[in-house]
């Protein structure tokens, strides 16, 4: 594979505030390879959002080397990051198509392509024949499809997922974890998923990192070997029980 | 939501209230034998209208105009001045803290001054309906511009959006309905506004009608007078509601 598409070494990063400094991230060092999905788990405040955030390049680290891209794929920090969060965060006021272009529109991307563009991307996702429809209604599971339509609209090499699922019922996110396994092997995007779903992590990913908090560090970095497409039968098999055990037992929970 | 009919049966009953009110009235002065100086019938007040000494069409010109006007001006400097709250931090911290004090001036007591600085006609009874309508419309508009979800601004900065695209697509259309709500509690200040200018000096209008009409005693015409107010403040609020309809995706509406 030559080099990874993101590389992480010695990440660290401190929070100041009045009183006490926070660790949010200690040493963070893990590689990612193009096309891979990796899952991102952990308690709340074991910094995997500030880790998510460092990568977006919305917030500076303090110490250590983050690099994305590689010579076989190079990367546009302006171009190539789409995000999608645990709200969908559509701007009501918009129909359900041109929230999906919102992207395209600050990047100044051709219009008439990116319509059309939209319109595919909207029936991947699953909400073909929604376009016309304002946000208030949809679902939120169907929402938070519109917003992961908007993440790709720009072609971005790298999507950040901040507990995307996090908001919706139990049965809505286990069908949306599979919907989002199936657009992710039609898209062939870098994904890293943050969650604190131990079953979802290992579900999803092709590799997991696991933080812990308190102190905030980097507890663990395993492949995921399940074959794909993944199902349902497999989050009951043996393999399964041993990757979610593994989490468990550092999260001390076991 | 629902479906025709239902809406039919809603605009029916709307306007089946009204009438009762009428009828209501009606009956209460004919079978009370209430007096005509106490309170006029509906004929009674309708009939106030022939009088000619009363000028009806230039009064509710004249009232009409200080309501527009002084709405008007104030929404555009009150969201003007939101505005440049939003864009100029230091400028909020410094202005704001005066406008919420000077707000707690009763707007009435001012009267007397714009009495002795600008003398009495529209231009000062405009300037009531301003003073009395132009914080609300700052407050709310302030804060429509305020309310931005993080995540969304972290959204257009991977983007590298510039400040005038989250002004223009998401800071301001996402201000709009406050904006509205804070519109429609001032159209409802300005009338107020208006009519208290014109009681307190005035030489036309309908508030000042209404203060030549007491001495005569000649309550129908005052209680027309009442009604007309009214019905100007339902037009403009009623401009104010088409507007909306046309500017805000019902969902993001707030009453």
């Amino acid at each position: 594979m030559g080099e990874p598409f993101i590389h992480l070494a010695g990440v660290r990063k401190v929070y100041r505030t009045r009183g006490a400094d926070f660790l949010a991230i200690s040493e963070a060092s893990f590689d990612v390879d193009a096309g891979e999905l990796v899952s991102l788990v952990g308690p709340s405040g074991c910094g995997k959002t500030t880790l998510l955030k460092i990568l977006a390049g919305l917030h500076p680290h303090d110490s250590g080397v983050v690099t994305i891209g590689s010579p076989s794929q190079p990367f546009d920090p302006a171009r190539d990051i789409g995000m999608v969060f645990q709200q969908p965060l559509l701007l009501k006021w918009r129909r359900i198509i041109d929230n999906v272009l919102l992207p395209a529109e600050i990047l100044g991307l051709p219009m008439a392509a990116s319509r059309a563009r939209a319109r595919e991307l909207l029936a991947l996702v699953g909400l073909a024949g929604n376009e016309e429809k304002y946000p208030y209604e949809l679902s939120g599971g169907m929402q938070q499809r519109a917003a992961i339509a908007r993440a790709l609209i720009h072609d971005p090499k790298l999507i950040l997922m901040d507990e995307p699922f996090g908001a919706l019922d139990a049965l809505t996110r286990e069908k949306m974890n599979l919907e989002l396994l199936r657009i992710w092997e039609e898209a062939k995007k870098t994904i890293v998923f943050v969650t604190h779903g131990i079953t979802e992590a290992v579900f999803l990913g092709t590799r997991v990192i696991v933080l812990t908090a308190g102190p905030a560090r980097m507890a663990d970095n395993f492949g995921v070997e399940l074959p794909h497409p993944r199902t349902l039968e497999m989050k009951t098999s043996e393999k399964f029980g041993e990757y979610t055990r593994r989490i468990y037992r550092l999260l001390g929970m076991e | 939501m629902g479906g025709n009919a239902q809406t039919v049966q809603r605009y029916a009953l709307a306007v089946l209230s009204h009438l009762a009110l009428i009828v209501a009235w009606y009956l209460f002065v004919k079978l009370g034998e209430v007096p005509k100086f106490v309170m006029p019938s509906p004929y009674d007040t309708i009939h106030a209208l022939l009088v000619p000494n009363y000028r009806w069409v230039e009064n509710i010109a004249v009232t009409t105009t200080e309501i527009f006007v002084g709405y008007t001006v104030a929404v555009v400097f009150g969201i003007g001045a939101a505005l440049l709250f939003s864009w100029f931090r230091w400028l909020e911290m410094a202005v704001m803290p005066l406008l919420v004090s000077l707000n707690m001036i009763p707007k009435v007591a001012l009267g007397p001054l714009i009495i002795v600085w600008f003398a009495y006609g529209i231009g000062p009874n405009a300037m009531m309906a301003f003073a009395i309508c132009f914080f609300p419309i700052v407050l709310t508009t302030a804060r429509g511009l305020r309310e931005v979800e993080p995540d969304l601004l972290d959204l257009v900065r991977t983007l590298k959006g510039s400040r005038w695209q989250i002004f223009t697509k998401i800071q301001l259309p996402g201000a709009l309905p406050y904006i509205f709500s804070g519109m429609k509690v001032a159209a409802i200040l300005a009338v107020a506004g208006a009519i208290v200018g014109e009681f307190l000096g005035s030489d036309r209008g309908l508030g000042y009608l209404m203060l030549q009409v007491q001495v005569t005693l000649d309550t129908a015409a005052m209680f027309m007078a009442v009604i007309l107010i009214t019905l100007i403040g339902m037009v403009l609020y009623g401009l104010v509601l088409a507007l909306e309809r046309m500017l805000v995706v019902r969902d993001a509406r707030i009453s």
